[in-house]
């Protein structure tokens, strides 16, 4: 007899009972104390349970309260009377009812028996812990708590809050440096003694009744001053999730609770019987592993709470929407837009798709459909080339493509003839990579061979999309990788240019290579075609600077005019 | 929000509850076994109409989950639904006679039940062509749900409908009564849903899916609504508002976070198409007692191409699998329930 046990229960005392009577079988006294609340007929069911067991004991009941001092209390009241009642005790360990013992109590005897003068205790300084929820590390002992946080929530905040206003601070003990940790501990008889007979006891807990969640604090920071060796770790398995409240273990964690080699773990869901069956009642297989290793349940919780708090970038769904530019990455993952580009070369989505990896669609919000790539009528995850659909919820439709799609680079075709309520969107998302040629909507106009005053008309619109466009993509809250270059600055130097546009796209053989380019539209009688617009009063100023000689521009290349940056 | 719409919400939600008891003195008891209902039970609330048919396999579904305790208002069957569910020993019913439409698609008498009987308890208010998929589902009980949800402090769960359909014509597949319907049926979209938020009651608004595929593609906005708030830790003065997609107190409906994380959310996989949705198809728009005068299923008949039903199959369709996919797909999310 080396272990025992103090066990603070205050519901499901079926499972509890089961529990403490695993342990005192297994030669480890117990010291229960069963919360206040519980009705009496259920105590005294649960006694009964427990009676034939010699080394079972129970406390008188406290009323206990989450995060308050009544625990501290009931901890100590236990402790003391299982010291008092068991002395050959070595190790006093703390536990709560849905505990559960994950390996054979023999090894942890062992184990214990190993390490006879340590302390197993979580006991890190304020300043070095993340995990408490609401900021409230350091001024968990500097102010005053005397309203229940669950009960009186705005008196327990605004009383806080006017702490703070007015510097109110409290003076720490001395003595007594403020240590936090898992209120689940295992001590030395020598430690815990120490503790509970100190000579300024009187002061410590009148400190402690006022303190903040004082059972993660007072046997933690007490223990620095006696302990001989403390090894600042919890044998309890307990993981807390990001409102500071303890994940729960159900049946399918079996197997992870399993390799975790932990000694004990919390919290059980009282209805997972296949765990209290499997730790409980069957034969353990002897572990050759000694240390505790929860590295797989950490992750898997951490996991969770990531999930919980910052969410899959650029998923929208029922249970996650974002507001705006709260999304973390608005869209899932990077795509290329090209805009203008498929005015000016002929079957441009075709020849990109063949050079490059990536699913190349064309212009995914013309006015007539969503030309997906290979002329599909839908696209993964069942999105309809309907237009009406389509501009129903243009930042829905865009999202899904690229949530559906995101293990395949997309790329579409844009052009101020689209419809242009996306807009927005792209320009603020950082996922985007857009690639602009201004003015090239008036090589379409040029080929199209419609009467001039309807053209005129159409230019005038496009050209006011464009310019809006570009001030969206040059605004203040633009994320997206823009590069926008003119017609005449992208035709000055037009193979490299689009090699520097289609360079990031990635290509079976590493980065693409240009060995083939798409063919140029014919520009004969482009130049006249702009001064007609012009003359009808209609400037194409996007377009840039077009030499009036076709032929011209091929040839002049002055060195000065490089196509610009923007970002 | 400013004071007075919170008021008029107040209010409206005062109408829902007085209607809700105007409406229920047309309710006639069958059979009321309410009193063998236990404090921590969790119950099931439906409305039903001739779903001989289906209620077998809906009654398995839920007491594996862990429901103990259905709460049936029957309107006016006459396929022997009532008899069958008097039989039931976990089954409560209700009969009425009375419009399914008058009374707000049924909301009136389910709101009524819930405030009299579902009063502290964990509430599942479904269609009985609606099943209930959680994370965990295959391992853990309903229970491990909504003991988690409490300790967190969440009082509603939020899911999406999901519209299941087999592969080819929905006509060409017949329905054994008690069979699982998504042996066959079990096919979805997986990304094509619109969400937009409602900003009086704070709620999403889901559409897509198949339908706003095939029947709504001119005119999206008449396309049904997928989001659905389907259990509730019920309190006394609650109400749905309109179907199960949104409750009033409005922060019932707050089911999804809006700093980029995810909540812990489920779906709602909708076994509609089947071999009987053409005779319903044609009932409903004959009764005109469905929504918007029955508007979605007459659009539904009007698409019918051949005379065996609408083909919602595509290349992209998904086969369901189980829970795990969904979450992958984003459809549903563990949020931090792990």
């Amino acid at each position: 007899m080396s272990l025992g046990f103090v066990m603070l229960c205050h519901s499901n005392l079926d499972r509890a009972a089961q529990v403490a009577r695993h342990w005192a079988e297994h030669d480890c006294p117990l010291v229960i104390h069963v919360d206040a609340k519980v009705p009496a007929t259920e105590f005294a069911g649960f006694q009964q349970a427990l009676s034939d067991l010699k080394n079972v004991q129970f406390t008188p009941r406290l009323r206990c309260e989450w995060g308050t001092w009544s625990l501290v209390q009931a901890t100590k009241i236990a402790a003391k009377q299982l010291l008092k009642n068991f002395p050959k005790l070595g190790h006093v360990y703390l536990t709560s009812g849905s505990c559960l013992t994950l390996r054979p109590v023999s090894e942890l005897q062992t184990y214990l028996r190993a390490h006879p003068q340590t302390d197993f205790i979580e006991s890190v300084t304020t300043q070095d812990v993340q995990w408490t929820v609401g900021g409230l590390n350091e001024e968990r002992f500097i102010y005053r708590f005397p309203f229940s946080w669950k009960r009186n929530r705005k008196l327990f905040d605004r009383y806080v809050a006017l702490q703070r206003f007015f510097g109110l601070r409290r003076k720490i003990p001395k003595g007594l440096t403020p240590h936090l940790g898992s209120q689940w501990w295992c001590l030395t008889r020598q430690t815990l003694t120490a503790i509970l007979t100190d000579p300024d006891a009187e002061v410590f807990d009148r400190y402690f009744k006022r303190v903040w969640i004082p059972d993660e604090s007072y046997f933690q920071s007490l223990a620095r001053r006696y302990a001989i060796h403390i090894e600042s770790r919890s044998l309890t398995l307990s993981k807390f999730d990001f409102q500071g409240k303890p994940h729960v273990f159900y049946d399918d964690h079996l197997r992870l609770l399993r390799r975790s080699d932990c000694f004990l773990a919390r919290k059980i869901w009282h209805k997972a019987d296949l765990l209290y069956q499997t730790f409980l009642y069957q034969e353990q297989i002897e572990s050759f592993k000694t240390e505790p290793a929860p590295g797989k349940i950490d992750r898997v919780f951490a996991k969770a709470v990531e999930r919980r708090t910052r969410g899959r970038p650029g998923l929208y769904m029922h249970s996650r929407f974002p507001n705006w530019d709260w999304e973390n990455g608005k869209t899932a993952v990077e795509y290329s837009v090209f805009h203008g580009f498929s005015e000016l070369f002929e079957d441009f989505d075709h020849w990109l798709a063949r050079r490059s990896n990536a699913q190349v669609h064309g212009h995914l919000f013309a006015p007539e459909r969503a030309e997906f790539a290979g002329g599909d009528p839908i696209a993964k995850g069942g999105l309809s080339e309907s237009a009406t659909l389509r501009d129903y919820n243009p930042e829905a439709f865009l999202a899904a493509l690229i949530w559906n799609a995101r293990s395949e680079r997309q790329v579409f075709q844009f052009s101020a003839r689209d419809r242009q309520k996306i807009t927005p969107f792209i320009a603020s998302d950082s996922n985007a990579r857009i690639h602009v040629i201004t003015g090239a909507w008036a090589l379409s106009l040029f080929k199209s061979n419609r009467n001039f005053d309807e053209i005129r008309n159409e230019a005038a619109v496009l050209q006011r999309n464009e310019v809006e466009f570009i001030s969206e993509l040059r605004a203040l809250y633009a994320r997206a990788q823009v590069k926008i270059w003119s017609l005449t600055e992208f035709l000055e130097y037009p193979i490299e240019n689009l090699a520097e546009a289609v360079a990031h796209l990635p290509s079976a053989t590493g980065p693409m290579h240009l060995e083939t380019v798409p063919r140029m539209v014919q520009f004969k009688g482009f130049a006249k075609f702009l001064q007609n617009l012009k003359n009808q009063g209609m400037r194409a100023h996007v377009v840039g600077d077009f030499p009036s000689d076709d032929m011209e521009l091929m040839s002049i290349k002055p060195a000065s005019v490089r196509p610009y940056v923007v970002r | 929000m400013t004071a007075l719409s919170r008021y008029r919400l107040r209010l409206q939600r005062k109408r829902f509850l007085l209607r809700a008891w105007r409406k229920s003195r047309a309710l006639k008891p069958v059979e009321n076994r309410t009193g063998h209902i236990r404090p921590r039970d969790i119950l099931c609330f439906a409305t039903i109409r001739n779903e001989m048919a289906r209620l077998p396999y809906f009654l398995e579904y839920y007491r594996d989950r862990g429901i103990q305790h259905f709460l049936f208002v029957d309107n006016d069957s006459d396929d022997g639904t009532r008899a069958y569910l008097a039989a039931q020993k976990d089954c409560s019913v209700w009969t009425c006679a009375e419009s399914y439409k008058r009374a707000r698609f049924g909301m009136d008498w389910l709101n009524h039940l819930l405030g009299k009987y579902g009063h502290g308890h964990w509430c599942l208010t479904v269609d009985c062509d609606e099943f209930l998929v959680y994370p965990f589902v295959d391992t853990r009980p309903i229970n491990a749900l909504t003991d988690w949800l409490e300790a967190s402090s969440i009082k509603s769960f939020g899911t999406m409908l999901l519209d299941m359909y087999p592969k080819g014509p929905v006509g060409a597949f017949s329905y054994a009564p008690g069979c699982d319907p998504f042996e066959k049926s079990c096919w979805f979209d997986s990304g094509n849903y619109m969400i937009q938020k409602n900003p009086s009651f704070g709620n999403l608004w889901i559409q897509g899916g198949p339908r706003a595929r095939v029947f709504f593609a001119d005119d999206p906005k008449s396309a049904p609504a997928l989001n659905k708030i389907p259990l509730v830790r019920w309190q006394r003065g609650y109400a749905y508002a309109s179907s199960t997609h949104m409750l009033l107190p409005r922060g019932l409906n707050l089911v999804y976070d809006e700093w980029g994380g995810e909540k812990t959310s489920g779906i709602l996989l909708h076994a509609k198409f089947t071999d009987t949705f053409q005779n319903k198809a044609q009932e409903e728009v004959q009764r005109r007692e469905h929504f918007a005068n029955s508007k979605e299923y007459r659009a539904y008949l009007a698409a019918l191409d051949t005379d065996q039903g609408p083909n919602f199959w595509m290349q992209f369709s998904e086969k369901f699998i189980n829970w795990r996919q969904l979450e992958i797909l984003g459809l549903m999310s563990k949020g931090n329930w792990a």
